[in-house]
């Protein structure tokens, strides 16, 4: 390998054509002395080498059934790839299954109502949203606490006052807050649609605790949740069909962007700044090269002393 | 006239003779530019940082909620985090290539500036580390639990030193706190140091690809250098920014978008991908203490490297073929090793990185005798 780089990298460098240093130079190398034999059992030892470990790193991707638990397959996602954004359509609806189905257990602490604006809905839509909900506020001039409804500025509400009251009302399983799931899940959406769509009977061998169902996507297989998606389980405002992988296409879509709410304009303002980033690059390329050409077109000639 | 004054001046002299008339050998390649591009990784992370420090909260009950609330509150937070979260990664991987060059040309003769990079290289590890607890996210948590702890191996001392650094018995507010200090401080120790580390350099000369004195032919600075450089640094910002605006979590780990919990340890703690090779020299010995003077030894043992060497010929690699296969072996095991850190800690990835461990101290000890 290294033998191979330096003939790819570095021959132009021991070429004995390029002045009278080099060839001094030259005479250092320790490979100077070898044969031709040598150098090639040398090239040929590197890119063997070189062979071992790439198969050696391709194994391991392969064997990773070694994990016991079943990886999710990557899905077509709109958002996916350099230039791909959210489905808006498909965020509106996701959040109307968070609505009517996540948030009877899970909580989204760090999402506010004004982060729907302009993404899933208007700004009376989202204030309409808002007030269907009480917030506790206070205190007032008497210094007593009062219910109030939502505004945009509120988090969306968390169904238990808190862990204990969570872990109480669910057979002590702990619904997580879903505000970043998909960024803490190795595996992303894809680990959320396949798990909200892989519920299925536990093999034999496999004994589930009261309350416990088997998801071979979930670590362990056994989870706290019962399969809540099913078709016609949410209604979409847009007269979409509710098929089971409609809604969980759409709702790991809606939970993606809560983890990542700038996602759309991060790729716009990358793009950008890569578009302007390679023009100045451009423009340093050839500033270099101009300035150089002088330095780099210089010949030096040595001319021995007696020829004067 | 008025020139003429500024230029008398002695810092306006100072800057002239370090950034315009500098000598310097004409046949410097581009691997010679990762030098200043560790100069812009550093300006971009003191000031990418000193904005999140603005918004951060040291505190174990708001530190992941101060980070969530620069993500999706604060005007442009979210670019500035991906930006300091990113550009350490590209911190070390210019850092990475840089002590290459340095090794590869052997650029170790110039004892003063080499071991200054060295220190630079140990401060700026430490950096990271003390960074990556700051978000409180379960990897930070475990990965500060984990790293502190391996100075509980230190005979006699240790359990009372890790109690010291914790202030308290465990990793808690007070840890975070001092952390977040440190974290703060540490870039501007950084920032001395590569000014020193920048003296000692242009005291004896910047080394050149071809190994002998290059007195004979050197250019000033400005312009070709200064414009060779600013090359350097669009083709590092376009580095940055792809992956920093298109897959800036890509280099992170999905657990620490959990806030962390004592309570559950996450099934792999594993530091950030650019500690995996020495990470997994630590994992490779056995014994705890042994473990951690080996993962020590991995970063320090570029110090002895100029020590190593037994003839006083300087030459590096470019025409030693042996050498050549000695660097780019190395380079294949820092890869492996990379890779092993990332693995859980089973069969047969225990015995490679064993190998592997053994094969990373020979090659380097090896190498300058060549």
């Amino acid at each position: 390998m290294a033998a191979c780089m330096r003939r790819i990298c570095g021959a132009g460098l021991l070429k004995s054509n390029h002045g009278i240093v080099l060839q001094q130079a030259n005479k250092y190398s320790s490979s100077s002395t070898w044969t031709k034999s040598q150098k090639a059992l040398c090239t040929s030892a590197g890119v063997l080498a070189g062979g071992v470990a790439a198969l050696w790193y391709t194994l391991d991707r392969s064997v990773q059934a070694k994990d016991l638990i079943l990886h999710p397959p990557e899905q077509d996602w709109p958002h996916k790839g350099l230039l791909g954004s959210f489905d808006h359509a498909s965020l509106r609806r996701g959040y109307e299954v968070y609505k009517q189905v996540c948030a009877a257990c899970h909580s989204m602490q760090y999402v506010r109502y004004r982060e729907l604006i302009g993404v899933t809905h208007t700004e009376e839509e989202v204030k309409a949203e808002a007030a269907e909900i009480m917030v506790e506020d206070g205190p007032d001039d008497t210094g007593a606490m009062f219910k109030r409804p939502g505004k945009p500025a509120d988090r969306f509400p968390s169904p238990y006052p808190n862990e204990n009251a969570a872990r109480a009302a669910n057979n002590g399983a702990y619904p997580p807050d879903l505000s970043l799931i998909a960024a803490a899940r190795h595996g992303g959406e894809d680990y959320l649609f396949s798990l909200l769509t892989g519920y299925c009977e536990a093999p034999a061998g496999v004994v589930l605790q009261e309350g416990q169902h088997f998801n071979p996507y979930f670590m362990g297989g056994a989870i706290g949740m019962a399969q809540a998606i099913y078709s016609e389980s949410a209604e979409f405002g847009d007269g979409t069909p509710a098929s089971a992988s409609q809604i969980a296409k759409d709702v790991s879509a809606f939970l993606r962007w809560c983890s990542e709410p700038e996602h759309d304009q991060r790729k716009k303002t990358g793009l950008k700044a890569l578009l302007m980033l390679a023009a100045f690059t451009a423009i340093s390329i050839y500033w270099k090269r101009h300035s150089w050409s002088s330095l780099k077109s210089t010949k030096i000639l040595y001319v021995p002393r007696k020829k004067l | 006239m008025k020139f003429k004054k500024i230029y008398l001046n002695p810092i306006m002299k100072i800057l002239s003779s370090s950034l315009i008339k500098l000598p310097s050998p004409k046949n410097i390649s581009l691997f010679w530019n990762f030098g200043s591009i560790l100069g812009i990784c550093l300006m971009t992370q003191i000031l990418s940082g000193l904005f999140l420090a603005m918004h951060y909260v040291p505190n174990t009950e708001m530190a992941f909620q101060s980070v969530v609330h620069i993500c999706r509150d604060v005007n442009m937070g979210w670019f500035m985090r991906i930006i300091h979260a990113n550009g350490a990664s590209f911190f070390f991987i210019s850092m990475f290539i840089h002590i290459g060059r340095g090794i590869y040309y052997e650029s170790f003769y110039l004892i003063q500036t080499w071991n200054l990079g060295v220190m630079i290289f140990l401060l700026t590890m430490a950096s990271a580390f003390l960074g990556y607890v700051l978000p409180w996210g379960q990897m930070s948590f475990w990965g500060a639990t984990v790293i502190t702890n391996l100075l509980s191996a230190i005979p006699y001392l240790g359990t009372t030193l890790v109690y010291w650094i914790w202030g308290g018995f465990s990793v808690d507010n007070a840890t975070l706190n001092r952390f977040f200090v440190f974290h703060f401080i540490c870039p501007f120790i950084v920032l001395a140091l590569v000014i020193l580390h920048l003296f000692f350099l242009h005291l004896k000369g910047s080394s050149n690809p071809l190994g002998i004195s290059s007195k004979s032919f050197k250019i000033p600075f400005t312009p070709y250098f200064l414009i060779k450089d600013i090359m350097g640094f669009m083709f590092f910002f376009c580095a940055l920014f792809f992956i920093t605006m298109f897959f800036p979590y890509y280099l992170g780990d999905p657990d620490n978008f959990s806030i962390a919990n004592p309570m559950v340890t996450p099934l792999h703690i594993k530091p950030e991908w650019y500690f995996l090779f020495a990470y997994a020299i630590l994992r490779s010995i056995p014994n705890k203490l042994g473990g951690v003077i080996a993962l020590l030894m991995s970063i320090l043992i570029l110090f002895f490297l100029p020590l190593l060497k037994k003839n006083k010929i300087k030459q590096g690699s470019q025409f030693n073929l042996i050498k050549q296969n000695l660097f780019w072996m190395l380079i294949s095991i820092f890869f492996l090793l990379t890779w092993i850190g990332a693995e859980p800690v089973e069969d047969p990835f225990i015995i490679t990185g064993q190998i592997l461990t053994i094969l990373y101290f020979s090659v380097m000890i090896k190498f300058p005798s060549q």
